[in-house]
Parts: structure tokens; C-alpha cells; sequence
């Protein structure tokens, strides 16, 4: 069974470093459909990523060790990440040594580094980018943590694996407070991943920019790593909203190979889902001023709250 | 009456020693080297020794003695126990980096000469070990006031400046207010017995109405020494205007040095506190950690802000301790505990942490002569040691795993989680918000650090002058190290510190935490609830993909790189000055939290040939507060001064009068 536990988590791993380049692949493609525009491959971002691998590193002349290891970090963080969350089965061997707060923590650590590395070269771009995100960063993170709390609280633990084990195996229970939450672990994954109303990634328009700010001096592997981090980033944090609002399809503890492989095709359509619902939010809102963020995270924080207190007051 | 194989009178002796080489810097006052290449390390050794002892006498039971000195009938009475034991390894392991780094930093031009420092230095530290140590009143007070009295004195090192003259009397004003206040504590603990020995102290039964007081009298003076919120003006002023080390020993040392008086007063002194005192304590200590942080946010000096950051870490120590309280005082013994393990975790992190980065600072300074943020940048380039050191100590202030600040604030947000479970109802739902705010403290203490860090260390130097900075000198990177390490150890053997902060609970508040029979590199809370955390495994975890991923690259594709200058948006040329400064950095705050402030500022119109733009920000309750206060205290002296009439007939009548007036109370 141990072996069985480590397999587990290293198909989930593989399944998270392959197909998060191609979830975003598809939320692009299908935000291409939703604005009448004929669609790029969902193939895409590999290519990209291959493209930036072979390429030539360009430094500024200043870059600090820092700078060159941050990528690294970066992505690192959020391999890691990947690994703490059950995104098909439960029993991870892995998840043992991190709960979901080691998991907001791990999530920092990337946010904190990015940051520093685009405050590295001391480009107007650079720190205007690392304020930004910080700015963005701790505002979500209380959010993030509250819709975790109400979570944690249901189940009784932080241990991501025993949330989703709890939520997935009981008879099909309604928690008012869990909807309320699910509303702003939303609006936190938009935030945090740079997207519409907070960030446009699709664009490098100086006035509204903050992840594309924050890595305008990387180049070549380090960008590619940059990259293939975000992706990762987006993947996590669709498959952390899925362990917490619709575990249903993973495979819980006790069961056998054929509940891991059966989970797959499962996550697969959630993630098909999820990737049309992310494309139809970004199309139909409108991006937001950056002074506008705070009100956007704070409505984040209350929903969070609220969720906390339903569940306090109903018990549910 | 010392005998030696007693942990007790060693401690005292090591104390003993600390004075001893103060007193022996007063004969080469003037010789740099014999002070400081000779007494600092030699207290540095001794604070590591006091370590030790203190540590491995962490699980021994309680021993105490009397001194045969003092007054007369009052001789002094000296106790060591487990929560003793603890703060002395925090002093001495703390005081042992830091005073190798005073070895080096030291230098001649400063106000007090070398000798007198080096008295005060190891003055301040032998009276914070007696504080810890004594066991009755009036030796507390004594080494209490000693404390203050060596701190002011180290505090104004550099008493030519006026502003660092007013820093100290502010510094000593509140510490003697806050000195009173613990005095009337006392008073009012020894519940009738006039005995003023902590025993006695123990032993007394107060009615509820007289502990509340005392308690609230202990908190209003422990907190003024802490630095809790409205009781902190002094703190930014004092930290900042010490000589780098001194700050460091103060932010690191001896604000515990109050926890310490907080917790002795309220589990042990008083006995059993009441539930509502930990919703004062969780009040206040939120409180204190929101409004620390976000002023540390807006902060352009950068011991400064650091000082600011510790009372935010100040204020989440108390709500450790208040949850501590909460729980304890409704009978759920097990998280009482847990809380409690978390707020004294946080209480070493903070000291190696915070003394970290504040000695940092000083070598920035020392290399610089800046201590504005907008006047340095790119450091990490002159200055690597100390630069990546600090980002140790950054990235812990931080609360990232698997460093050490990130172990204290799980432990808190484990213990919150239960907290809806407390049989009060309200307080059951109010409480889970605590952790909210708790996690929006750590959160923009991530803000500050990258603020701090980025500023100081990364970009382009913002000062030509910048271009001849000298990294730190030997001695100064030991110390560094030392600390650096501490941050490590803490953050990644967890469980070895709780098993020695169980100990120390278990006396303090008799509850202990179920023991767990978890391997030694996994930390399990509350067996039967789950979650668990190992730092060890994610270090090797996050290194292991590191590692894995740079291989992958270098193997697959190619190494090749190449330096070029950075984008400048065509416009050719990027100047230092069109990075962030440190206010650009915390505008966010400013504008998100503008409430906290009250800020004046001045924009420049378009027509201005040469456009300045400032902003001040003020403390609120300075403002609200203190002004006032003092307005009113002025007043009122100015009332009283009919009474000064100058003439000895008068004084003589005024004591006639006290006489009668005396007597007939009396008869």
C-alpha cells in the first residue's frame, strides 16, 4: 500500500507539471471563442515554454544572485504545492508534512521571491510591480486563509487530504457556509492568479500591469520557469477549489488503483469546466483600476467571514 | 552559601560575571581594543554558558534561595524554575551573537566612551538575568529599574543629538510609569499579608474584584515595557536612537523580559487567571499587531520600521497568551496549552529574528552612515553577507516555512481553529476572527519585510556615495551567523523546542499537551485532530526540486548566458531615482489604511519650478493621546505652582500643617 501511496503522489505530480500548461491552453483558447476570435492551439503555451527553454539567457547587468535563483524557487514552490494537494487521490504520502496552512505559506514564499527578484534590477517597472503584487498578496492571503478556516473547521482538521476525504465520502450534505466561501475563494483565485478584473494577462499596458511587471527582465529558461510557475500556479489553485467545494470522483482512502485511474477522466472534465467558467468570468467583467483591488479583496474577506459565521450559527 | 553544582548559583554567577566585566571596562575606558576585542566576547562566551545551563536545566524542578544582600531584614530572594529557565536561554543565547557583533561594532566617535558602554552594555543584561531570577518584590524591583536605568543610558550613547536626548526621556518616563503600575500590582498581591516574596505572593487568595486589579495593573505596566498598543510611543523613538547591538537587546530581549513579567504575574503569581482577562489580552495584542504592522508598512527609517515590526510581533505574542487564558479559564486545558506553546515559540523567534535583522541594520549603517531607506539599494551587490543573512531573518519575519516564524504562527492558527468551540456563546463566534486579523498581520508583515529587504538590499544604489560601502568585519558576520542559525534551528527541529516549551507550560499553567508518540521530525499538535507539520521534510522537499530542476535544465538544454543592459523602455538611461523609494512602496498602505493615520501632505502644484512632495504621517494616539495627556499635566503643574512660594517660612508652615494633619489622623 505504501508503494501504491508514493505512485499516487508522483502521478500526481506528473499530471500537475503536464497538464497545467495545457489548462491554461484551454482558458485562452476558450476566452479566444468567447470574444469572436479565432482561437490559438491549446498547445500552445508548451511551445512557448520549449521556445523560451532553447533561447539564449539575457541579464541585466546588475542581477544579483537572487534574481537567477528566484525562478527556480518559484517554480520549486509551487511543484511543491502541487504535491500537498489531493487533487486525485487523498493518501499522499507527502501531505503529511504540510497542511493547508503550510500550503498558503508555501504560496508566499513564491509571492515573496517574485517579488524580491523584480525589485532586483531597480527598474521603475520592476518595484511598481513587486508593490503591486505584495499589495495584492496580503489582501488575499487572510481571505485565502478564512475560506480554508471555515473548511478546516467543518472537517475538524487543516490537513487538506482529510477535508477532501471528509467532504467527499459523507452523504451529499448542503453547507450554506461552504458557498459562501466558494464565492470568495473565487474572486481570491482571479486576484492571485493575474487575472481579468485585477490583472490582464494579456497585456503589458503599464498603468494596470503586475505579474508581467514583475518578470519583464527574465528571459529565456528563467522566464520559461516564470511561466511554467504561473500555469502551475493557475492549475493549484483550480485543484485547491476542487478539493475543497467538490472533492466528489477522488479517490478517498482504501481505494484501490482502479478509483486513482477513475479519477483522472474526473478531474479532467472539472478542470474542463472550471477552465470555460475562468474564460466566461474574464470576458464579461471589466478590469479593474488598481485602487479598486482592495475593495475587490475586501469583498473577498468579508464573503470569507460570513462563511465563517454561517458555519458558526447554523453549524453547517 | 553558592554552592556550585547548583543551576541556580550558576546562573548567578554567570550574572555576577557579566558585571564583573562591565567593571572591568572602566579601566581602559578609552581602549577600543581592550574592550572590544576582549570584554564583548568574553560576555558574549558568558551569555553563551548562561545558555547552556539554562537549558539543560529546563526540565529540573524548581530551586530557590535567599542572597544575604539588600536592605536590612530584606535580603533578596532568587528562584529558578522552567519558565526561568526558558528566558534565560533566550538572553543568553540571544546576548551571545549580539555581543560578538558589539565586539566589532563599537567604534570611537560615538558619544559615551567604550568603557562606560561596555559597563551599561553588561549591566543591562546581568539586571534583565536578575529580573528573570528574582523572587520577590523588591528585588524585582531593583533589577527591574536597573533595566530601565542602563537601557536609558545606552539608549542616549549619542546624547549630543537632541532628538536622541528626547527618544531617551520619553523612553524613561513610560518605563517609570510603567514601573509604577507593576509596583501597585505587587502591592495589591500581597493581599494583606505585607509579605512582598513572590511565595507569599503564590500563596495569598485574592477575592476576584482584587486579582482583576492586579492583573490589570500588571498588564497596564508589563505592557507599557512591551510596547503595547496605546502604550507604545516610546518604542519607535528608543529602538531607533540606541546603538544598533542596544537596539537588538532591546527588541529582542527585553520586550520578553515583560512577556515574561505577564506570564510569572498572571499563571503563577495570581494562580488562576479568569477566562475575560485572555479577551483582554487577545484585544489588545490584536490590536497592537494590526496597528504595529501597518505603521511598519509606512516607516522610511529603517530601524525604525523595524521597530514598529516588533510591537506587531509583540502583539501576537499576547494573543497567544490571551487564547491561553481564554482556554484555559473555560476548562480546555490541551489547546490552553497549545496557545501558549505558540506565544512562547513566538517569543524566541522574535528574539533571534528581530536581533537579526536590527544588527543587520547596523551594519548597513556602520558601512553606509544611512539610516533612510531612500537613500540606499543595491547593497547586495557591496555587502553579501550581510545581505543574505538578513534575508534569513527577512524571510522569517515573514512567516514563510520552513524558516522558524512560520512554526509559531501554524501553532497560533492550529489553536484558533478550536476556538469556536470555547462554551461561551459570542465570544464562541468573535474569537475565530482573531485568526483572521491574525493571518492580515502576518500577511503585511510579508509587505514590510519585501519592503525592507528590497529597499536596503536590491535595485541600483540610490546614492553614489553607496558605491564604497564595505561589507561587515568578522567578528560583526559571526554574530550574524550565530543568529542566522538560531532562525534555522528553531524553524526546523519544531519539535525539540515544544517538547522544552511543554515542560515549561506544564509548570506554569499545569495543563499539558498530549504527548505524541510523532518521529522526531514531524510535529502533531493535537493527536486526535490531525494536522501535522514537518519542516524538515519540506526543506528537503523544496531543495530536492531545486536541485532537480537546475539539473534538468542544465542537462536537457544549455547554461549560456549573457549580460546586457536593462529595458529602459527606449528611453535610454534608467536611473536609480525612477525606482520605488520606501514611501512609493508603502503608498498602498497609506491609501488602504488611511484611517490608521494622521498624515499631512504637500503636493506640488504643476507650476512649481522646483515641485517638492512630502508627506508626515503621525500616530493617531499620539496625537489623540499623548499630547493631550501632557497638555493636561502641564496645566496642572502650572496650578500647583502657588505652592512654590520660595520662602522657608512657608515650606515650614507647609510641614506644620502635614504634622497636624498627620497626628490627628493617628489619634
Amino acid at each position: 500500500m505504501k508503494l501504491f501511496e508514493i505512485l499516487t503522489q508522483a502521478l500526481e505530480l506528473i499530471v500537475a507539471l503536464a497538464a497545467a500548461p495545457l489548462f491554461l491552453g484551454w482558458v485562452n483558447q476558450c476566452r479566444a471563442w468567447l470574444q469572436n476570435r479565432r482561437a490559438p492551439s491549446v498547445w500552445l503555451p508548451y511551445r512557448g515554454i520549449r521556445k523560451l527553454f532553447h533561447k539564449e539567457a539575457v541579464l541585466a547587468d546588475n542581477a544579483s544572485t537572487l534574481f537567477r535563483a528566484a525562478p527556480y524557487i518559484v517554480f520549486a514552490a509551487m511543484v511543491v504545492a502541487a504535491g500537498i494537494i489531493p487533487s486525485m487521490g487523498t493518501h499522499l504520502p507527502f501531505t503529511i508534512a504540510a497542511d493547508a496552512i503550510a500550503l498558503v505559506g508555501l504560496l508566499t514564499t513564491a509571492r515573496v521571491f517574485l517579488s524580491l527578484a523584480a525589485m532586483d534590477i531597480g527598474t521603475a517597472f520592476g518595484t511598481l510591480g513587486a508593490r503591486r503584487e505584495m499589495m495584492v498578496g496580503f489582501l488575499a492571503e487572510p481571505a485565502l486563509l478564512m475560506v480554508i478556516f471555515v473548511a478546516s473547521m467543518i472537517s475538524g482538521t487543516t490537513a487538506l487530504p482529510a477535508i477532501a476525504d471528509n467532504l467527499a465520502t459523507q452523504t451529499l450534505a448542503l453547507y450554506p457556509s461552504l458557498a459562501f466561501t466558494a464565492v470568495a475563494f473565487t474572486l481570491v483565485l482571479l486576484a492571485e492568479n493575474a487575472r481579468i478584473p485585477i490583472d490582464n494577462p494579456a497585456t503589458h499596458l503599464e498603468l494596470t500591469m503586475i505579474h508581467e511587471a514583475m518578470v519583464l527582465e527574465y528571459s529565456a529558461r528563467h522566464l520559461a520557469l516564470m511561466e511554467w510557475a504561473a500555469a502551475l500556479k493557475l492549475f493549484n489553485y483550480a485543484c485547491i477549489g476542487f478539493a475543497l467545494f467538490i472533492p466528489w470522483g477522488v479517490a478517498a482512502g482504501g481505494m484501490g488503483p482502479v478509483a486513482l485511474l477513475a479519477s483522472i477522466p474526473l478531474l479532467g472534465a472539472k478542470l474542463i469546466v472550471a477552465g470555460a467558467a475562468l474564460a466566461v468570468i474574464e470576458t464579461i467583467s471589466a478590469k479593474l483600476r488598481v485602487f479598486r483591488a482592495p475593495e475587490f479583496l475586501a469583498t473577498a474577506f468579508i464573503f470569507a467571514v460570513l462563511g465563517l459565521l454561517v458555519h458558526l450559527l447554523l453549524g453547517a | 552559601m553558592p554552592i556550585l553544582d547548583s543551576t541556580l548559583s550558576l546562573c548567578l554567577m554567570l550574572i555576577a560575571t557579566w558585571g564583573l566585566i562591565g567593571l572591568a571596562g572602566l579601566l581602559r575606558p578609552t581602549s577600543l581594543r581592550y574592550v572590544g576585542r576582549t570584554l564583548f566576547p568574553l560576555g558574549g562566551l558568558c551569555g553563551l554558558a548562561l545558555a547552556w545551563v539554562a537549558a539543560m536545566s529546563l526540565g529540573a524542578p524548581a530551586e530557590q534561595a535567599v542572597l544575604p544582600v539588600g536592605l536590612p531584614d530584606l535580603p533578596a530572594h532568587v528562584r529558578r524554575d522552567a519558565l526561568t529557565s526558558l528566558f534565560l536561554l533566550l538572553l543568553g543565547a540571544t546576548s551571545a551573537g549580539i555581543s560578538i557583533f558589539a565586539a566589532g561594532y563599537f567604534r570611537r566617535g560615538h558619544g559615551t566612551s567604550a568603557g562606560l558602554l561596555c559597563l551599561q552594555y553588561h549591566l543591562f543584561l546581568a539586571s534583565m538575568g536578575l529580573v528573570l531570577l528574582a523572587n520577590d518584590a523588591y528585588a524585582f524591583m531593583v533589577a527591574w529599574e536597573t533595566m530601565a536605568l542602563s537601557s536609558y543610558f545606552l539608549v542616549t550613547t549619542q546624547h549630543s543629538i537632541p532628538e536622541i536626548r528626547r527618544a531617551g526621556f520619553l523612553y524613561l518616563l513610560m518605563a517609570h510609569v510603567g514601573a509604577l503600575a507593576i509596583l501597585l500590582s505587587f502591592g495589591v498581591m500581597q493581599g494583606g499579608s505585607w509579605q512582598f516574596t513572590f511565595d507569599s505572593m503564590r500563596s495569598a487568595h485574592l477575592a476576584p474584584h482584587w486579582a482583576a486589579i492586579a492583573f490589570g495593573l500588571a498588564l497596564f505596566g508589563f505592557g507599557a515595557k512591551a510596547g503595547l498598543v496605546p502604550l507604545h510611543v516610546w518604542l519607535p523613538e528608543a529602538h531607533p536612537a540606541a546603538p544598533s547591538p542596544v537596539s537588538a537587546l532591546m527588541s529582542g530581549v527585553m520586550l520578553k523580559t515583560a512577556v515574561y513579567g505577564l506570564l510569572r504575574v498572571t499563571f503563577d503569581l495570581l494562580g488562576h487567571p479568569a477566562w475575560w482577562w485572555g479577551l483582554v489580552l487577545l484585544a489588545i495584542g490584536l490590536f497592537s499587531a494590526l496597528y504595529g504592522v501597518i505603521f511598519a508598512a509606512t516607516q522610511t527609517d529603517m530601524k525604525r520600521l523595524l521597530a514598529w515590526s516588533s510591537i506587531e510581533n509583540i502583539g501576537i505574542i499576547f494573543t497567544g497568551i490571551g487564547l491561553a487564558v481564554v482556554f484555559q479559564g473555560v476548562g480546555m486545558t490541551a489547546l490552553g496549552a497549545l496557545a501558549l506553546i505558540a506565544a512562547l515559540y513566538h517569543t524566541l523567534n522574535h528574539a533571534f529574528m528581530k536581533s537579526l535583522l536590527f544588527l543587520g541594520t547596523g551594519s548597513v549603517l556602520h558601512s553606509t552612515g544611512e539610516r533612510n531607506l531612500g537613500r540606499l539599494g543595491g547593497l547586495i551587490h557591496r555587502m553579501p553577507w550581510v545581505a543574505w543573512l538578513t534575508l534569513v531573518g527577512a524571510l522569517a519575519m515573514a512567516g514563510l516555512p520552513p524558516l522558524n516564524g512560520f512554526v509559531s504562527e501554524w501553532l497560533l492558527l492550529q489553536a484558533f481553529l478550536f476556538a469556536h468551540e470555547v462554551p461561551r456563546s459570542f465570544v464562541s463566534m468573535l474569537l475565530p476572527l482573531g485568526a483572521a486579523l491574525v493571518a492580515l498581520a502576518a500577511a503585511l508583515a510579508g509587505y514590510v519585510m519585501v519592503k525592507f529587504f528590497g529597499v536596503i538590499f536590491l535595485g541600483q544604489p540610490r546614492e553614489p556615495t553607496l558605491a564604497r560601502a564595505q561589507d561587515a568585519g568578522v567578528l560583526e558576520r559571526i554574530g550574524l551567523v550565530w543568529l542566522a542559525v538560531g532562525c534555522f534551528a528553531l524553524g526546523l527541529m519544531p519539535t525539540y523546542v515544544i517538547r522544552a516549551l511543554r515542560v515549561v507550560v506544564q509548570e506554569l499553567s499545569g495543563a499539558s499537551l498530549a504527548s505524541v508518540n510523532a518521529p522526531w521530525w514531524l510535529i502533531v499538535p493535537l493527536p486526535d485532530r490531525g494536522a501535522s507539520y514537518s519542516a524538515p521534510i519540506f526543506l528537503v522537499a523544496l531543495t530536492l526540486v531545486v536541485a532537480l530542476t537546475i539539473f534538468m535544465v542544465r542537462r536537457f538544454y544549455h547554461r549560456s548566458a549573457r549580460r546586457a543592459a536593462p529595458w529602459d523602455c527606449g528611453f535610454g538611461g534608467l536611473t536609480p531615482r525612477m525606482q520605488d523609494t520606501a514611501e512609493g512602496f508603502g503608498q498602498p498602505i497609506r491609501h488602504i489604511f488611511g484611517s490608521f493615520f494622521a498624515m499631512t501632505r504637500e503636493l506640488p502644484s504643476p507650476f512649481d519650478s522646483a515641485p517638492h512632495y512630502r508627506v508626515i504621517v503621525i500616530d493617531r494616539i499620539w496625537r489623540g493621546l499623548y499630547l493631550p495627556l501632557g497638555r493636561l499635566v502641564q496645566r496642572v503643574a502650572d496650578a500647583c505652582a502657588w505652592l512654590q512660594q520660595g520662602r522657608i517660612a512657608t515650606y515650614l508652615l507647609y510641614s506644620f500643617v502635614t504634622l497636624v494633619v498627620l497626628l490627628s489622623l493617628m489619634l
